[in-house]
């Protein structure tokens, strides 16, 4: 079945929650593992670099795990079945020459001859840029705060969780448009 | 003992820093232990594939209103982990080394705004938050291996930039 219900796939999400917790007391969280990535290669004296990322293995081990169960999941459980999206976001996208459907990340625009145009210098490297940045600054990203805060009934993480949606909400609405453009 | 205190403090330092996505235990475990780690990522990696929550289409059709799908994941995600986390905390339950289970509160900073807004403009161009880079790359879409390393060049300038910004 493509994609898994909401209804199957959010509580399976959920659950990573506890079973980080029951394995070793580790709260569940991605984006720190970019901050380790900084502290392990380049920390190059930056004091919120310097700390002993090496007991923080767990995270990086756990990354890898995501990428590997990505490559299985594609491998072997997939159908290869274009994704079904709302037939008003189809109409939208056609009008921007954007039509491939076949994989996750549209084809038209995550490529390596895209990366050297501006519209795909904008989506890949400004976005990611920001996805780094703002996810440190705000201490968590959506599985950090959103998911694993959220559990914890920590209001700081509901803090969080909206500006998240509210930053998604003003670039895909009146900020995307113009650079689908480009 | 030197060591020890050395470590504390620096361990006082990516709390006070940094209160999310940290390891709580004590215990210190030979390093093959992480194997366990590996396969829960493994499970995510698939169920993030498998709900399409790594799909940029997906997240257009969440920031549009167009679609329950994403909610419903992330709704029902949030309901199960309270429960889980409210049973856990009830029930005193330890972690599978007989560990008491430890949870921290996460302070509030003006950072939840200026970089949840900042983070929420990075979402909404890749289509991926940081665990969707990671299965995005497993699928097969390599050149998302720029995205990612760009994401760790937005954290090495957080870093860098931390102390003149407001928090």
């Amino acid at each position: 079945m493509e994609p898994w219900p909401w209804y199957v796939s959010g509580p399976l999400i959920g659950l990573m929650v506890p079973l980080l917790l029951l394995l070793g007391n580790k709260t569940f969280g991605i984006s720190s593992s970019l901050r380790h990535i900084c502290a392990a290669c380049f920390p190059v004296g930056i004091s919120f670099f310097n700390y002993n990322w090496r007991k923080e293995i767990w995270n990086l081990v756990f990354v890898a795990g995501v990428a590997a169960g990505a490559w299985i999941a594609v491998q072997f459980l997939s159908s290869g079945a274009p994704v079904q999206v709302s037939p008003k976001l189809v109409q939208e996208l056609s009008g921007y020459g954007i039509n491939d459907y076949s994989s996750q990340t549209p084809k038209d625009l995550f490529n390596w001859t895209t990366l050297l145009s501006l519209k795909g210098f904008v989506l890949m490297v400004v976005g990611g840029f920001c996805v780094g940045f703002g996810t440190r600054y705000a201490g968590g990203c959506t599985s950090g705060h959103s998911i694993m805060g959220l559990s914890n009934l920590q209001w700081p993480s509901l803090v969080a969780t909206i500006c998240f949606m509210a930053g998604g909400f003003i670039v895909a609405n009146l900020v995307l448009p113009f650079i689908l453009k480009l | 003992m030197q060591q020890t205190a050395q470590e504390t403090n620096t361990d006082f330092e990516v709390r006070s820093l940094d209160t999310v996505c940290l390891n709580e235990s004590q215990l210190v475990h030979p390093a093959w232990y992480n194997i366990k780690y590996l396969i829960a990522g493994v499970l995510f990696g698939i169920i993030l594939v498998k709900a399409q929550v790594i799909s940029w289409f997906r997240i257009q059709e969440m920031f549009r209103l167009q679609s329950f799908h994403m909610y419903g994941v992330i709704g029902s995600a949030v309901v199960t982990g309270m429960i889980a986390v409210y049973i856990i905390k009830k029930t005193g339950v330890k972690t599978i080394h007989g560990e008491k289970v430890d949870l921290h509160p996460k302070p509030f900073s003006k950072g939840q705004i200026y970089g949840g807004l900042i983070f929420g403009f990075g979402w909404a161009l890749t289509g991926a938050c940081p665990g969707p880079l990671f299965a995005l790359i497993g699928s097969g879409a390599t050149v998302i291996l720029v995205s990612l390393f760009s994401a760790v060049a937005g954290t090495w300038v957080y870093g860098l930039l931390r102390p003149k910004l407001p928090h």
